[in-house]
């Protein structure tokens, strides 16, 4: 092993959300040729979540045969099993849940404050260095978040003991003997969280030692250090990004956008600029249809997508 | 020149015969709609015709003017960008006055009442979302009843969302005057595009109606207790309901709002999300007679009570009202005050009335606001 996995990250593959009938212009399929995996891998759709079942077309891109891991129905199972742990379980998503509603309220806040410093009548000088400040509240926000993140699944996974209870270690003993024989692991999109709890309660990345990956959207999200939500045209008008938990760290120094195109207002420098600063030193790639991101190990190697810059650009021509 | 003006001044310089008018209606669409200018048309025969509508701040009846030796009325009058205005047309003969839907415009809104004409300002445009959309999943609507202790027996609609699974647990909508909101907002096709989209969660829906609502809307003890004691227990006893107060909500309309305000107040805490459109919420700053008639008696006490002592009835309101109706200065009013409390309020103004088309074109950002969907959440 050259120090970790090679990864590649691909933009999103364009599967309908609701009937998952079609996989539209996808790169999955020649990101496996390049990589050079022509045997059995092993898939995951679980942030399909009710509907990871329905991967036939999916399946097809890939031009390789699959084995779905079902992480969503075998958490179910495990809940079904498991009263105790389900119990902790939901307690546990509910605490996360409230966490998440109160640091965003913070964001709201320290952004209304931001906007309010932003019209003040004063030197420039004075502006870009209450700009600064106002940034820096945003990352102190983000940092607190996942800290108080990390400590809520610390204490979970000190208290359960995930790996030595009966529903589960049943599960990973037979996602063992899945992934093993499998060239490669796929992570298709979804919804990130589900996604992400079920990789974690599965310990799939660790079952897949250094296997080469392939994930995109959702996927791409949970490999990176923090997994940040996104949206700047939500039904209810506009939306702040926001921390969602830590991810893998597998690609680490990269936040991923995926279907950034559609999801970020894309002239509004200011916005993206606080943003990327927001973010450094992280890299914020904007993965559309078509992107790409190779690493070996946690080295970037290749990059064909577009970045957003501190500057408030979206540099369309970055390429490594 | 402008294109009303044009066309008027077409009219009006050409020759009267009933052909040459024939002539200058074909091919034209009513009313024009020319920048912030609206023109209304009518033809035939009157002694006089009048524009009537529900705008608050213009004159409710406006006189149109007859096109010399012709059939031919018409007024212009100011209507701002985004404006969504309905109305009718009285036609005078006889010296009886006949109130019509004005015929030469083929747009349409519906209400308990009729129907009213609608002219849409520049800008405006009818949501895609409250179509129906072959490609979203629909729900299921069902007619139940619930024998409760507040007023005995009363049928109620559920809206279960489509794919439903006993295994899931769903937030909880209760709407006021449900029954018109399926039949005049759409509200079925809405909530079946905005789930299919991915913008508001699955959710279980009750559409309850009131067989006297001014009575039992305006703060009456009975009504809260119906929602709070009778209907949400009877549901969580029988569906997969998640029953944390964030996820239940509670709206309404115009009365309905006031039923929703009065309900969360008398069972702070019970529900954790609430919209308020285009509430009714009568108060007075000295005395207590509003000058709205003795039906606003019970709500003006409500209100004047509310806003003396407001409370955190809940997490997050959101309220909307339109421009044009009467009502927009008690919402504006309560919206600080809402906010005082702390609680997370959201207060939108449309250019619109007090009416159901209204409350649709709302219905997306409200409801996506109060409980956000999986949206934020899906990348795929």
């Amino acid at each position: 092993m050259k120090g970790g996995p090679d990864i590649v990250l691909l933009g999103p593959q364009r599967i309908d959300p609701v009937v998952r009938a079609a996989v539209i212009a996808p790169d999955i399929g020649a990101a496996l040729a390049e990589l050079g995996v022509r045997g059995r891998v092993a898939l995951v759709t679980a942030g399909w979540q009710e509907r990871e079942a329905d991967d036939e077309p999916l399946v097809r891109a890939m031009a390789v045969p699959a084995d779905n891991l079902r992480l969503h129905a075998r958490s179910q199972e495990v809940f079904a099993a498991d009263a105790p742990l389900s119990a902790a379980y939901s307690a546990r998503q509910e605490l996360l849940r409230h966490l998440q509603s109160f640091y965003r309220i913070r964001l709201d806040k320290t952004d209304d404050a931001a906007r309010a410093i932003s019209v003040r009548h004063v030197e420039p000088e004075l502006l870009a260095q209450e700009w600064r400040v106002s940034v820096e509240q945003f990352r102190q926000l983000d940092v607190d978040h996942l800290e108080r993140c990390r400590a809520i699944h610390a204490a979970f996974d000190d208290r359960w003991q995930l790996g030595s209870r009966p529903a589960i270690t049943r599960h990973r003993d037979e996602l063992r003997a899945l992934i093993e024989p499998a060239a490669a692991l796929v992570i298709a999109g979804g919804h990130v969280a589900s996604l992400l709890n079920r990789l974690k309660l599965f310990d799939v990345l660790e079952l897949a030692g250094g296997k080469p990956i392939v994930a995109w959207s959702a996927g791409a999200m949970c490999l990176t250090d923090r997994v940040v939500l996104f949206h700047d045209f939500p039904p209810y008008g506009s939306d702040i990004a926001q921390v969602l938990d830590a991810g893998f760290g597998l690609v680490p120094g990269v936040v991923v956008l995926p279907d950034a195109a559609r999801r970020v207002r894309q002239d509004d420098r200011a916005g993206i600029g606080r943003f990327a600063q927001r973010m450094a030193p992280a890299t914020c790639v904007a993965m559309d249809p078509g992107a790409r991101l190779t690493l070996t190990g946690t080295r970037l190697r290749a990059a064909h997508a577009a970045r957003l810059t501190p500057d408030g650009d979206i540099d369309r021509e970055w390429q490594r | 020149m402008s294109e009303k003006r044009r066309a008027l001044a077409e009219l009006e310089s050409g020759p009267r015969t009933r052909e040459a008018v024939d002539a200058w209606f074909a091919g034209r669409s009513f009313p024009i709609v020319d920048g912030p200018e609206i023109t209304i048309v009518y033809r035939g025969e009157a002694e006089a015709v009048h524009l009537k509508h529900w705008v608050y701040g213009l004159p409710s009846s406006q006189q149109l003017h007859r096109v010399k030796d012709t059939d031919v009325w018409h007024l212009t009058l100011e209507l701002p960008p985004g404006s969504r205005v309905e109305y009718k047309l009285e036609v005078v003969r006889g010296g009886r006055g006949e109130w019509i839907q004005d015929p030469l415009n083929p747009s349409r809104a519906r209400d308990p009442f009729g129907s009213n004409s609608v002219a849409h300002g520049t800008g405006y445009e009818v949501p895609a979302w409250i179509h129906p959309d072959p490609t979203v999943a629909p729900g299921r609507i069902d007619e139940l009843f619930i024998n409760s202790k507040a007023f005995g027996r009363r049928t109620f609609g559920l809206y279960v969302p489509p794919r439903f699974r006993k295994t899931r647990r769903y937030p909880l909508l209760i709407v006021h005057d449900g029954h018109d909101y399926l039949r005049y907002a759409s509200l079925g096709t809405i909530l079946d595009n905005l789930i299919g989209r991915l913008e508001i969660p699955d959710m279980v829906v009750a559409l309850t109606s009131s067989p006297n609502r001014l009575g039992e809307y305006a703060d009456d003890e009975r009504h809260a207790s119906f929602l709070v004691d009778d209907l949400v227990p009877y549901l969580e006893r029988r569906l997969p309901i998640d029953p944390r107060p964030q996820a239940r909500c509670v709206m309404g309309a115009s009365f309905g709002a006031v039923a929703t305000l009065a309900a969360a107040w008398r069972r702070p805490g019970f529900f954790g999300r609430l919209l308020l459109q285009s509430g009714s919420f009568a108060f007075t700053d000295i005395g207590d007679r509003n000058h709205r008639g003795p039906l606003f008696d019970p709500v003006v006490a409500f209100m004047n009570h509310f806003r003396a002592r407001p409370l955190a009835v809940a997490e997050r309101v959101f309220v909307s009202c339109g421009t044009y109706e009467s009502l927009i200065y008690e919402n504006r009013s309560l919206v600080p005050l809402l906010q005082s409390t702390g609680m997370d309020v959201r207060y939108v103004e449309a250019r619109d009335g007090h009416n159901w088309e209204n409350w649709r074109d709302r219905l997306r950002e409200g409801l996506s606001w109060l409980f956000p969907g999986p949206l934020l959440l899906v990348y795929d």
